[in-house]
């Protein structure tokens, strides 16, 4: 059996597209060298084709051509320039006034090298721009998994007091003026009497009325996060605290008891 | 008598002289000649309407940007036509980027397709050589060509032995030449 015939499955499969990478590329490498075959991988495709064009029968809709009008409309193009065949039978140095189209030709050449350089700069750029994206991608979807084991309720939060101490109530707000994020993390935090609410505070540095930032009840264990809650623009904090407030909050000022405090950094 | 379609007599490589020059019409004309071919190949493979005519979109557009990409050594417009919008509906379909550009494409077809009645005459012929394969065979040609499904990929589908499947193939396709060429 001769190479060829050999190889007469695999080209009929490769016509296809249907060969598994390894065979493609090893038929590939034959078919470099190979007149015959290469001849037989055309008429195979030609065959194709036609089995391609046995599906003939449903007419698209006719919102599709509309489709492609408007979108060619969109994208006028400028008459194409002759062939290079027509191109080379007229003689720039038989045309009158030759050195302005030298000169001309000059002027095409820079602008051509000209959109080379910022051709690559662009695709440079494009590379910058998509490890960039990759990066903080990346950054992102670890400070997802970090915000979502904070916030997770089934998570196990213990804290560490020392020995012999009973744990008190803490919290710990972490504030961007910047952005006006805010997040704030409680615990040991006492069971809420009937119809009362831990409403949290944000003092400014200005002196002037504590803001709220946040009404919340803790879990079974005392714990309590408040997320970004809705806070004025560009406030310096001075200090941070929890009252104990009516159910439905104070919100101008705090009217309750002081549960925790900020001490500081 | 005169054709009722005043772009009948209008070769495909006059059309695509006249879309290099920048002419809607002549773009309307060669879609309205070839829309049809370019969507069932692209339905027959996707099985869906929408993406089919996204398919049709694509390749049409592509063809308005770089009509150049068509010229007699690719072959007849309509087998050429046909490949593209199946390789492109195999790409839509295994949701990869497409693998070859229009302008690498070429069909070296033998036979006359350029009129409707050529075409309906070859379409006849290739269709009794798809009825007249055993059904296992006919199938194996039909999954690698419109499902873009590798050797390995049907024989997994089917539960039968690779060479099985590469003979069937093989087989399917030597009938079709060989009906072609009576």
């Amino acid at each position: 059996m001769s190479v060829h015939e050999q190889l007469a499955e695999d080209l009929a499969l490769h016509a296809l597209g249907a060969l598994d990478d390894a065979e493609r590329q090893k038929l590939e490498k034959h078919l470099e060298e190979c007149v015959s075959c290469r001849r037989e991988l055309e008429l195979l495709r030609g065959d194709l084709s036609l089995l391609a064009l046995t599906t003939a029968g449903p007419q698209p809709p006719a919102r599709a051509r509309q489709r492609l009008i408007s979108a060619i409309a969109a994208e006028p193009r400028l008459p194409a320039a002759a062939p290079a065949s027509e191109r080379q039978q007229r003689s720039w140095w038989t045309a009158s006034g030759w050195p302005a189209l030298g000169w001309a030709a000059v002027g095409l050449v820079l602008v051509g090298i000209g959109l080379l350089w910022q051709n690559s700069t662009l695709h440079q750029n494009l590379a910058s721009l998509r490890a960039q994206f990759a990066d903080q991608g990346s950054k992102l979807e670890q400070a997802n998994q970090t915000v979502a084991t904070l916030l997770d309720p089934e998570a196990m939060k213990i804290e560490l007091v020392a020995v012999g101490n009973k744990p008190q109530p803490r919290g710990k707000a972490i504030y961007q003026r910047r952005n006006r994020n805010l997040i704030f993390f409680a615990s040991n935090l006492p069971p809420l009497p009937a119809e009362k609410i831990y409403e949290l505070w944000l003092f400014p540095a200005n002196g002037r009325a504590p803001i709220a930032a946040g009404l919340f009840k803790p879990d079974a264990r005392g714990s309590a996060t408040v997320v970004n809650p809705p806070l004025p623009a560009d406030v310096e904090a001075k200090n941070f605290a929890v009252t104990l407030e009516p159910e439905s909050g104070s919100h101008e000022s705090p009217r309750g008891t002081p549960v925790i405090v900020g001490v500081g950094e | 008598m005169p054709s009722a379609d005043p772009n009948a007599m209008t070769s495909d490589m006059a059309l695509v002289t006249a879309i290099r020059s920048g002419d809607q019409g002549a773009m309307k004309a060669l879609y309205d000649r070839y829309s049809s071919i370019v969507y069932s190949v692209a339905l027959r493979v996707l099985q869906d309407t929408g993406a089919a005519e996204d398919v049709l979109q694509d390749i049409f557009m592509q063809l308005w940007r770089n009509p150049g990409a068509f010229d007699a050594s690719r072959g007849n417009m309509a087998a050429w036509l046909a490949v593209i919008a199946r390789n492109r509906a195999i790409d839509a379909l295994r949701r990869r980027r497409p693998e070859d550009d229009i302008e690498e494409v070429a069909v070296s077809v033998e036979h006359d397709l350029v009129s409707e009645a050529d075409r309906s005459r070859i379409m006849d012929k290739v269709r009794g050589a798809l009825q007249a394969m055993p059904a296992p065979q006919r199938s194996a040609l039909e999954m690698a060509y419109f499902e873009g499904l590798t050797h390995s990929e049907i024989a997994g589908k089917t539960g039968e032995p690779l060479g099985t499947v590469k003979t069937r193939i093989r087989a399917g396709l030597l009938s079709l030449r060989k009906v072609l060429t009576a």
